[in-house]
């Protein structure tokens, strides 16, 4: 029972600290610090101790037989030295105590809670007998799991690396060491095992972590770029990434469960009108031109509504197609709206602790506005840059807090400029909207110039894209707001622009689509009566059966939903290349001109007027907003899209990063546009509902062509769902559902939903309440402290210094030299953290109760051995003898 | 792969992902990293723990700390001896504070000592100015330099004793919310 663990024991003190010359008085560190002097009078009575396991038998009795003999003469003699020593004047021995005291508190500090744990245990293990080995062995089990946990966290010390790397080594060799003795007892394979492959999952995990921050896509790049340009321009990046990772999963979705099955299952081109391409436009269909404009054999392809079939089953394994792609159309605007929440909501969750920031403006500039990521010698002369303004315009705040300017001028200009900006605004969208109705005339003519065909798309949108802003920013320099507000503003109103410009460009499509449908009742009839024709014409032989009309004779409908794709395509793929362009001459061009042509230019180029060009962070993120919503609105008519989009965002992360690092220097207003900075989250997010909108009410309120399209042939396109359920489900399932539909139920649960948000909003809302009053509370309560701490300080040194000056008058000297090294010893090794605390609470400690117990030297080690000292001498004996003489017999 | 071998013992590899933040493949980076530095002062077998300092010169010449206005403080705060020179141990230290990997105190004890130019303990009005006219490069006046920190010793000191603990120091770094992200370097 006992002996081996209690040698574990001594091997794990002995491990936990550093191995050094003075190994005895460091053997009594736990010891010596819960009183030293206690510990070394029971030593005498105590040393013949070692004897007491022998008394009873266990089963390693006769294994550890020879070892504890060792010990036992080991000890004592040792023991014997002790005494000699011991036996010298009381002067010295209370200095060797505190010569002990100060090492401990000095060298040891940092072990203080490690130790703590365990000499307490070593107390209540000697003192409650050593019979109880089940309770000793879960001991060493917990100083096991203390050292284990050292292990794990040893790369949270403040410590160099040497010392870092001695105390691994001495933990894992304690481990060690436990591991094969307690093998030796019950379950050894067993326990062996367990450890090898607690071994192994540490390693296994350790390797998957790599893997993992390995498989992180382009982590290097934007870690290479983060530490030339900064984290702000990094976070567009970071931004693209995880757009990039919701379109892969978007795109899986829309290949995997409605193009793949489609191509693999469907019927195949050519087969029926819907998927051959017309004869009219046949010689045609092939041209690059055509196919550019997505026109010809692309537009009878997958990858737009039109193409699939109304069939309700496709394939041998009865691929329900059309509902397959209305879910699936519903679906990506359930994920899209899930994803985006969610990381909404755990960002709102990170950022809690934000509130507090504006009671340490200038210490935060003052110790967190450096980016130690800069490594870029042109990044950090702009940081420089910035720091020094922000600190001149916190200054210029701080001075001007109180001082009141013309605020009715602020505010009439301020007004001026929202009042020009609605102006632009409406004016833009007035544009658009007359474009497009102008280019509707136009696609009815036949002979239409380039310029006339993509005015709308091509040039106007990317001219009013690329014009605005710079004006609105002129405009904002009116309302005079703080830099970080009026970016806000500014992106709140390109955001409108492109929003207007965007819900024009839609409103004048739904004309068009309205126009088409109009026409829709006479192709049908047309239709029609060309195959009715087609069947019962006279001078064909009655006797054999006609063959069937070539599907591309076939007169059909205009398919707005198509149309409406097509739309879609184009403008993503315009704008992509606009974008592209636009860097590729910008930047690149730009960048080029000016490095190259400044040998021989009058001025200087790069310092002066053209210079190179910033990353336009806000710019590129809300263009990459806009891309996305123009990619939800699309998807649903055109299934390709986002295959488009993944391509596109693809290249741009490549293209971009090129351009980043070749061509531009860093932004100097700082701007966050991470996912962290839930802004960007918000107008993601309104653009997903925005971009809902117009979807749903094409689903829910038009009727769907009737030649194309997997919904073709019914009233409305959710009428699939009625029919899956009528005819595929169990009538009861049916019957549930249309219960569940019922206007009865679904008015009662929206009230109770919007009961619950009221109620939870509310709840919410209070808790943050409660929230801020604790921590201005916990706030008040540290000043409290601090300022009594100050206080107690204070008072505690003058006390000290009282007490020192006294006691050098009344004591003997020698005292003194003891008690000023300890006092100091005990605050100067504190260095480490905890400082302030430690020296508020030890040093009025040391200030007052050392001094005090030094004007009774005699009567306090009495007091105090009873309980504490006995204990603890019991263990002395098997510490010092057993470090020489436990290791010896495995080896 | 076979000249990696012996640069380390698997064991030392292994003691180092222990203490630092940093796999096996980054521990080889840096000490190649290292090794760059002073090729024909530093040995390719570190398998003996030879004592061997790469001067601070050459330390504060590497790009990732070039441009930094602490790298003096930083080389110091990790050296041993507070002089900037610094073996593969330092240096192996110093970037596992500054990885992402470090938890946020780690990171606040070693930022209070960087911050702390006289070696003091507290940061004081004098490093608080010494900060200030590093970040800004001497373009503030005395009078805006003496008011920032005025302002800062405001905000932070708790106890009102006119410098910064490292108590104090945790305290405001723990609400910073950029402290995390700007703070670390990449290597």
């Amino acid at each position: 029972m006992s002996p081996p663990p209690n040698g574990l024991k001594e091997e794990g003190d002995r491990s936990g600290r550093r191995p050094s010359s003075k190994q005895a008085p460091k053997a009594e560190g736990p010891a010596g610090r819960r009183g030293a002097q206690p510990g070394q009078k029971e030593w005498r009575r105590g040393s013949p101790r070692p004897r007491s396991p022998r008394r009873k038998p266990t089963e390693f009795r006769s294994r550890r037989e020879e070892l504890r003999r060792q010990e036992r003469s080991l000890a004592a003699r040792t023991g014997e030295a002790r005494r000699k020593r011991d036996g010298r004047a009381s002067l010295k021995k209370q200095r060797a105590n505190s010569k002990k005291d100060k090492e401990v508190l000095g060298k040891e500090e940092t072990w203080k809670q490690l130790k703590k744990p365990r000499s307490s245990s070593l107390a209540s293990n000697t003192s409650g007998g050593e019979s109880l080995s089940e309770e000793e062995l879960a001991q060493i089990l917990e100083q096991v799991e203390e050292k284990k946990k050292l292990i794990a966290t040893m790369r949270n010390k403040p410590w160099p690396m040497a010392k870092k790397l001695t105390e691994l080594r001495e933990a894992q060799a304690f481990v060690e060491k436990y591991e094969g003795a307690l093998g030796k007892g019950k379950g050894k394979r067993l326990y062996a095992y367990r450890m090898l492959m607690a071994k192994k999952w540490v390693k296994f995990k350790r390797d998957f972590d790599n893997f993992k921050t390995q498989c992180i896509p382009w982590e290097m790049k934007i870690k290479d770029i983060e530490s030339h340009f900064g984290s702000s321009v990094a976070s567009y990046f970071i931004f693209l990434r995880w757009m990039y990772g919701v379109n892969l999963v978007l795109f899986g979705l829309i290949f995997g469960l409605v193009i793949i099955p489609e191509i693999l299952m469907g019927v195949p081109y050519g087969s029926i009108p819907r998927k051959t391409v017309p004869r009219a436009e046949e010689e045609k269909a092939m041209d690059f031109s055509v196919l550019w404009d997505f026109e010809g054999y692309i537009k009878y392809s997958a990858l737009f509504y039109g193409y699939y079939n109304n069939q309700r089953t496709i394939g041998w394994l009865r691929y329900r197609l059309p509902m397959a792609y209305f879910m699936v159309g519903v679906s990506v605007f359930g994920y899209s709206l899930m994803i985006v929440i969610r990381s909404m909501a755990s960002n709102t969750q990170g950022s809690t602790s934000e509130g507090e920031s504006d009671n340490f403006t200038f210490s935060f500039k003052m110790f967190t506005s450096w980016d130690y990521l800069i490594g870029n010698s042109e990044t950090a002369d702009n940081k420089y840059a910035s720091i020094t303004t922000s600190f001149k315009e916190s200054i210029v705040d701080e001075q001007e807090s109180n001082k009141e300017e013309n605020i009715h001028l602020t505010r009439f200009l301020r007004v001026l400029a929202n009042f020009l900006i609605i102006c632009c605004l409406c004016g833009s969208g007035y544009l658009i909207y007359f474009v497009v109705k102008r280019s509707q005339e136009f696609s009815k003519m036949q002979n239409v110039s380039w310029y006339e065909r993509n005015e709308v798309r091509r040039i106007v949108m990317s001219l009013l894209g690329m014009f605005c802003p710079p004006l609105f920013e002129t405009i904002a320099a009116l309302e005079n707001y703080h830099p970080r507000i009026g970016l806000k503003w500014q992106l709140g109103r390109i955001f409108a622009l492109f929003l207007g410009n965007l819900y024009t460009f839609l409103l004048a499509l739904m004309d068009d689509v309205h126009l088409k449908l109009s026409k829709e009742a006479t192709i049908k009839n047309i239709t029609h009566w060309t195959l009715f024709n087609y069947y019962n014409s006279s001078g064909w032989n009655e006797s054999v059966p006609r063959p069937p009309l070539h599907p591309a004779d076939v007169p059909r409908g205009s398919c707005w939903e198509t149309a409406v794709g097509i739309e879609f395509m184009r403008l993503t793929v315009s704008d992509m290349l606009v974008t592209y362009i636009t860097i590729l001459l910008g930047d690149f061009v730009r960048a080029c001109f000016v490095r190259f042509m400044n040998y021989c230019w009058c001025w200087d180029l790069e310092a002066g007027f053209p210079s190179y060009a910033e990353f336009d962070i806000s710019g590129n993120v809300l263009g990459l907003i806009f891309n996305q919503g123009m990619i939800w609105m699309g998807s649903f008519y055109a299934p390709g899209l986002v295959g488009i989009n993944v391509l596109r965002l693809l290249t741009s992360m490549y293209f971009q990063c090129w351009a980043v690092m070749s061509s531009n220097v860093p932004h100097e207003r700082v701007f966050k546009a991470s996912r962290s900075n839930n802004f960007y989250m918000g107008l993601l997010l309104l653009v997903l509902f925005l971009s809902l909108l117009p979807v749903a009410y094409t689903i829910m309120s038009l009727p769907p062509s009737f030649d194309c399209g997997p919904f073709s042939g019914k009233n409305r396109m959710y009428d699939v769902l009625h029919e899956t359920i009528e005819n595929d489900f169990p009538t009861f399932l049916g019957k549930i559902f249309a219960f569940l539909a019922n206007p009865g139920l679904i008015i009662p649960a929206i009230l109770l939903m919007f009961l619950a948000i009221y109620y939870l909003n509310s709840v919410s809302k209070s808790l943050s309440r409660a929230n801020a009053q604790l921590r201005k509370k916990i706030q008040a309560l540290r000043e409290v402290e601090k300022s009594h701490k100050s206080v107690k300080n204070r008072a505690a040194d003058r006390d000290s210094e009282d007490t020192s000056k006294s006691s050098s008058k009344t004591a003997t000297p020698l005292q003194i030299t003891h008690a000023e090294p300890t006092s100091h010893s005990a605050s100067q090794s504190q260095a480490l953290e905890k400082k302030a605390r430690d020296t508020g609470a030890s040093s009025p400690a040391s200030g007052t109760l050392l001094p005090a117990s030094q004007h009774l030297p005699g009567s306090q080690p009495p007091e105090v051995t009873p309980d504490s000292g006995k204990p603890q001498s019991q263990t002395h004996p098997w510490k010092s003898a057993s470090r020489k003489s436990t290791q010896r017999p495995p080896h | 792969m076979g000249s990696k071998q012996t640069v380390f013992t698997q064991e030392q590899l292994e003691a180092y992902q222990d203490c630092t933040f940093f796999t096996r493949k980054e521990i080889m980076r840096l000490f190649y990293r290292y090794q760059d530095l002073a090729p024909q002062l530093v040995p390719l077998d570190y398998t003996s723990c030879p004592a061997v300092k790469v001067p601070y010169e050459l330390i504060g010449s590497m790009p990732e700390l070039k441009d930094n206005p602490f790298r003096q403080r930083i080389a110091q705060v990790f050296s041993e001896d507070g002089d900037g020179h610094m073996t593969l141990d330092n240096f192996l230290d110093m970037f596992s504070v500054m990885s992402e990997m470090a938890p946020r105190d780690l990171k606040a004890y070693y930022a209070f000592k960087i911050y702390d130019f006289n070696d003091d303990d507290y940061i004081c009005a004098w490093d608080l100015e010494q900060t200030v006219t590093r970040l800004t490069r001497g373009e503030l006046s005395a009078e805006e330099v003496g008011l920032v920190c005025e302002k800062v010793l405001d905000e932070a000191d708790g106890d009102h004793d006119g410098r910064l603990s490292l108590e104090d120091f945790q305290n405001m770094i723990l609400r910073a919310p950029d402290f995390l992200s700007t703070f670390h370097i990449r290597i």
